[in-house]
C-alpha cells in the first residue's frame, strides 16, 4: 500500500524573487504501512489571529515524516484545547492513539504563549506537556519542536524536524552563464536563506556538530578553496587555499578539525586540519590513487573515505593518524560519497551498478547492503541526525530535487524547489 | 638544462598509462595538419581573440611548420587546420589515459610551449555528471595532470601550466547518453595572455 500526499507549503520567504516563483513541496512517495493515527486539533487563539498555524506545521511534519496518519480535519469530533476539554472516549471511537491540543495567545502584541499537551488516548494520559513564551519570530521554530516531541513520545526515536538542511541552487540565466546559491532552510523546506551566491561553482557543504558553522568548496576565486561560515553571526573563513584540489570537507565529531583533500602534494590525499592551530597532518600516502570524501566515525579516531587504490572507486577506512587503510565496500565495481549514520550503524554510498548511481545503505556490523533508490541518477547522501532517514540530490524531469528514504527503505519523500536545480544536501545536526 | 628536466619529468610519468607510446620524437608535420584527428573544438571561433594581436595575413600559408623549432605562428590558434587550433581533449569513462589519436595535437602545443618560454597555458579537467562530484573533482585533476605531463616531457617547462580541475561542475554537454557524457569528459587548454 502506498500513500501518496501532496502537501504545499505555503508562506515562502521571498529571500529573492527567484525563489519566490517557487514553491516548496515535500511528497510522499512511499509511506509505512504502519503509519500511526494521530489526532492533531488545530491550536486555539483567543480572540486573535495566530501569526502562524502552528497546528498546520506539525501536521505537515507529521504527515510527511510517514510515521503518522493525522486524522482528517473534518472527521476531529471536537476542539479541544486543553485536558479538561478532552473526551477520550471520542478519540477511541475514531482509533486515533495520540492526541495533540494546545493553545495560543498574546502576551504583548510581540511575544506568545504557546501551550500543549499530547495524549495517549487509550490510556488517558498525558505524554508530553509543556509552555512557552516566544517571539513571533520564533513561532515556526517552536512548531517543529513540538513536532519532534511528538514524534519521539510516540516512536521512541529522536525527532529531526528542527533541524535545518543546507544545499547548493543552480539557476541559468538568459546570457548562458550560471548562478550557484548555497543555502540553508528549515528541514520542511521552508525559510530558505541564501549564504553564499556565486557565479563559480559551490559544492560539498557539511555542517559542524554544533549546527552553526557550514563548511564547503567555492570556485569564487578560479579554483578549489574551502570555507568555514558561521550562520549566526556570518563570519567566513577560508581554510584551504592550497594548490591543487582543496575539497571535501567533513567536520570531526567535536567540531574542532576537518578532514579535508588536497592535492597540494601532486595528487589527492586526505588530511586533517585543526581548526584553531592551522597544523595539517596527512592521513593518506598512496600517490597512484584519487583519495576522496573522508568522514568521520563517531569514534573520532577512524575516517572511511572513497579511494580509486584498488581500480575502481571503493570505501575504505582508516585511523585518522594514517597507518593502512582497510577496505570496507566489497559489492559492486563502484561505490563513493560516504557518509556514516550518527548513531554509527550505517554507511550510506553512491553505489553504482551498470552506469547507474543509486543511493545504498550498508550495515557496517554484518556488511549487508541494501539498495533504496531506483532512478539511477541519485548521488550525495547525507543522514538525518536520528539515523533514520538519507537525504540525497536524485533528478526530476531534467531538474535536479532533493529527496529523502529511510534506512529501511519503507519511508520516501521528495523535497524540491520547482524549476531551480537542486543539489549537494547536508542535513544539520540537531541544534543545541 | 633541459635533459635535467626532461629527466625529471620521465621519472614523474613512471607509471602514467600510454607514456611508451609518446617516446617517439618523430616529428611528422603531416600528422599534425591532419584533419580527422577525433578532436572538437569548442573555442575555435572566440578564444585568444581579445588581445587585439595582429594576426597576419599570411596564417594560411604557414602549413610548412617544422614543430620543435618554434615554427608555430600566433595565426594557427585559429586556424583550423593547424593543430594548435584544437585546444579540447576528449578521454574515456573514468580513464585518464590519452588516446594515441591526441597525442599529435599535444606534440604541437608542447612544440609551441618549448619555443615560447613565456607562453603559459591553463589546464582545466573536466567529467563526465554521473557518480560522485568530489571523485569526479579529482578525476578531472588527473586528466589535467595526465595533459601537462605530456606536455612537459616534450619540452614544456613546468611554470609555463596553471592546472584546475572543476570535476562535473561545468559541464559542456547536458543529457543522458554516451553522446553527451563523452563530450564532458574533456581536458581544455587556454593559453593565457593571448
Amino acid at each position: 500500500m502506498t500513500k501518496r500526499w501532496l502537501i504545499a507549503l505555503g508562506l515562502l520567504a521571498s529571500v529573492l524573487s527567484w525563489q519566490a516563483r517557487a514553491e516548496l513541496v515535500i511528497e510522499i512517495t512511499g509511506g509505512s504501512e504502519a503509519a500511526l493515527p494521530i489526532a492533531l486539533v488545530p491550536f486555539g487563539s483567543e480572540g486573535f489571529t495566530a501569526p502562524l498555524d502552528m497546528s498546520e506545521v506539525i501536521r505537515n511534519d507529521l504527515a510527511g515524516s510517514g510515521r503518522f496518519s493525522p486524522l482528517p480535519k473534518q472527521d476531529l469530533i471536537s476542539q479541544p484545547h486543553e485536558q479538561a476539554e478532552v473526551n477520550f472516549a471520542d478519540w477511541r471511537l475514531l482509533r486515533s492513539e495520540g492526541l495533540l491540543v494546545g493553545k495560543v495567545s498574546s502576551v504583548d502584541g510581540q511575544t506568545y504563549d504557546v501551550q500543549f499537551q499530547l495524549f495517549d488516548v487509550y490510556k488517558a494520559q498525558q505524554l508530553v506537556g509543556k509552555r512557552y513564551q516566544v517571539p513571533a519570530s520564533g513561532l515556526r521554530r517552536l512548531a517543529h519542536q513540538i513536532a519532534d516531541q511528538v514524534y519521539q513520545a510516540l516512536t521512541g526515536e529522536i525527532g529531526v524536524f528542527a533541524t535545518r538542511l543546507a544545499f547548493v541552487t543552480v539557476i541559468n540565466n538568459a546570457d548562458g552563464s550560471k548562478r550557484f546559491a548555497l543555502q540553508v532552510s528549515d528541514a520542511d523546506g521552508a525559510n530558505p536563506r541564501t549564504v553564499l551566491q556565486s557565479k563559480e561553482p559551490i559544492m560539498s557543504p557539511n555542517w559542524s556538530p554544533d549546527g552553526d558553522r557550514l563548511s564547503y568548496v567555492s570556485f569564487e576565486n578560479g579554483t578549489t578553496e574551502v570555507f568555514v561560515q558561521e550562520m549566526s553571526s556570518g563570519r567566513r573563513d577560508s581554510v584551504a587555499a592550497f594548490k591543487g584540489i582543496n575539497s571535501a570537507p567533513s567536520w570531526s565529531p567535536d567540531g574542532k578539525k576537518l578532514a579535508l583533500t588536497l592535492s597540494k602534494g601532486g595528487n589527492p590525499e586526505i588530511y586533517v586540519l585543526e581548526l584553531v592551530s592551522g597544523n595539517l597532518s596527512r592521513v593518506t600516502h598512496n600517490s597512484q590513487s584519487i583519495d576522496t570524501e573522508a568522514v568521520w566515525l563517531p569514534n573520532s579516531n577512524e575516517l572511511l573515505f572513497t579511494s580509486d587504490r584498488g581500480g575502481r572507486p571503493q570505501i575504505y577506512k582508516v585511523s585518522v593518524d594514517g597507518g593502512t587503510a582497510s577496505r570496507v565496500t566489497f559489492e559492486g565495481n563502484y561505490n563513493s560519497s560516504p557518509d556514516v549514520s550518527p548513531d554509527g550503524r550505517y554507511l550510506a554510498m553512491v553505489h553504482g551498478i551498470s552506469g547507474k548511481y543509486y543511493i545504498a545503505v550498508q550495515d557496517l556490523a554484518s556488511g549487508a547492503v541494501k539498495v533504496l533508490t531506483e532512478t539511477g541518477r541519485d548521488e550525495s547522501p547525507s543522514f538525518a541526525p536520528n539515523s533514520r532517514m538519507i537525504l540525497y540530490a536524485t533528478e526530476r524531469n531534467g531538474k535536479g530535487v532533493l529527496a529523502a528514504v529511510s534506512v529501511d527503505g519503507r519511508i520516501k519523500q521528495r523535497l524540491g524547489e520547482a524549476g531551480i536545480d537542486v543539489r549537494e544536501p547536508a542535513w544539520s545536526p540537531i541544534r543545541k | 638544462m633541459k635533459v635535467i628536466k626532461l629527466l625529471t619529468v620521465s621519472l614523474i610519468l613512471v607509471g602514467l598509462a600510454g607514456c611508451s607510446s609518446l617516446g617517439s620524437s618523430k616529428k611528422d608535420s603531416d600528422a599534425m595538419q591532419n584533419g580527422d584527428v577525433s578532436i572538437e573544438d569548442r573555442n575555435a571561433d572566440s578564444s585568444g581573440l581579445e588581445g587585439g594581436k595582429a594576426y597576419g595575413s599570411d596564417v594560411n600559408s604557414e602549413k610548412q611548420v617544422i614543430v620543435g623549432e618554434g615554427g608555430y605562428q600566433d595565426g594557427q590558434f585559429n586556424d583550423p587546420s593547424s593543430p594548435l587550433s584544437h585546444r579540447i581533449v576528449y578521454f574515456d569513462y573514468d580513464s585518464s589515459t590519452v588516446r594515441p589519436q591526441d597525442l599529435p595535437v599535444l606534440e604541437a602545443h608542447a612544440a609551441y610551449l618549448s619555443a615560447h618560454p613565456n607562453a603559459s597555458i591553463r589546464v582545466e579537467g573536466h567529467t563526465d555528471d554521473r557518480g560522485s562530484r568530489e571523485y569526479n573533482l579529482a578525476l578531472g585533476e588527473r586528466r589535467a595532470l595526465a595533459i601537462r605531463q605530456i606536455l612537459m616531457l616534450q619540452g614544456a617547462g613546468i611554470n609555463q601550466f596553471q592546472v584546475t580541475s572543476y570535476g562535473e561542475e561545468r559541464l559542456a554537454a547536458e543529457g543522458y547518453d554516451e553522446s553527451v557524457w563523452s563530450k564532458n569528459r574533456r581536458v581544455e587548454l587556454t593559453y593565457l595572455g593571448r
